[in-house]
């Protein structure tokens, strides 16, 4: 296995580092809405529930996709 | 399409054990991303189970019970008893000549017994200072994050009857 440059490896884990920080902020948010989406349903309070499923389906989507983008500066850095 | 499998054809050990120092970085980074974004799927699904139960969810049926006469109780007196089931502790206050109120007694921050306060005409948690209106049951002050579930009062003849639970939220 060929070792690939210096600089293009670096570059490649700035990026990764940028997108676990994103990936990171998103789980935040998805936190703090479960907790609220559960406060307010024992609190008997439905009417919240579906916009949250859905605004935490969407941030589901986009920690995927920040993932697969992981996965491509991996594979496009340490490959000559 | 491979989401969150290997792109290359090589086999999983050099992906996974790299031969350079330098690709441990990633290694790492990859597998922290992977656990992130399943972390993050675990939020959802428990978003997704919420849901579910919210749409499964049946209304409660609550019994018709009597639990005190009207006049057993001065005005400013209380009276303990249990509704809907036996577990469920709550408290009646008699505020005027002809008007109650009953309020389950767990206090809707950590569940510890409110108690009513005459001097202050409020109910009052004492674990951490929560304060409840006596006319609604609305938070006053303190930590609880929503107001206490009213039982629904009904009069017949010289009989409290308790016919339900009122949750509501906060503002």
């Amino acid at each position: 296995m060929a070792n690939p440059e210096p600089t293009k490896q670096r570059c490649g884990l700035v990026a990764i580092d940028g997108a676990m920080a994103l990936i990171v902020i998103l789980l935040v948010v998805q936190i703090w809405l479960l907790s609220a989406t559960l406060e307010a349903f024992l609190a008997g309070h439905s009417g919240p529930v579906i916009p949250a499923a859905i605004f935490s389906g969407l941030l589901f989507m986009a920690a995927l996709t920040l993932n697969i983008f992981v996965n491509r500066i991996d594979h496009s850095s340490r490959r000559p | 399409m491979n989401w969150f499998g290997r792109a290359s054809s090589e086999p999983l050990w050099k992906e996974e054990f790299s031969v350079h120092a330098a690709d441990e970085r990633y290694v790492t980074r990859r597998q922290l991303t992977k656990f992130l974004v399943l972390t993050s799927l675990g939020m959802f699904v428990g978003n997704l189970w919420i849901l579910i139960r919210s749409i499964f969810q049946r209304q409660p049926v609550f019994p018709e019970r009597p639990i005190a006469q009207v006049d057993e109780i001065p005005i400013g007196g209380v009276k303990l008893f249990t509704y809907p089931s036996k577990e469920d502790h709550c408290i009646l206050v008699r505020t005027a000549e002809s008007q109650y109120v009953a309020y389950s007694q767990k206090c809707t921050h950590l569940s510890c017994a409110v108690y009513y306060s005459q001097e202050n005409n409020r109910l009052e948690c004492p674990c951490h200072q929560g304060f409840f209106s006596i006319k609604d049951g609305s938070v006053l002050q303190g930590p609880p994050p929503r107001p206490l579930p009213q039982i629904v009062l009904e009069r017949e003849g010289g009989k409290l009857i308790a016919t339900g639970v009122k949750v509501s939220g906060n503002g």
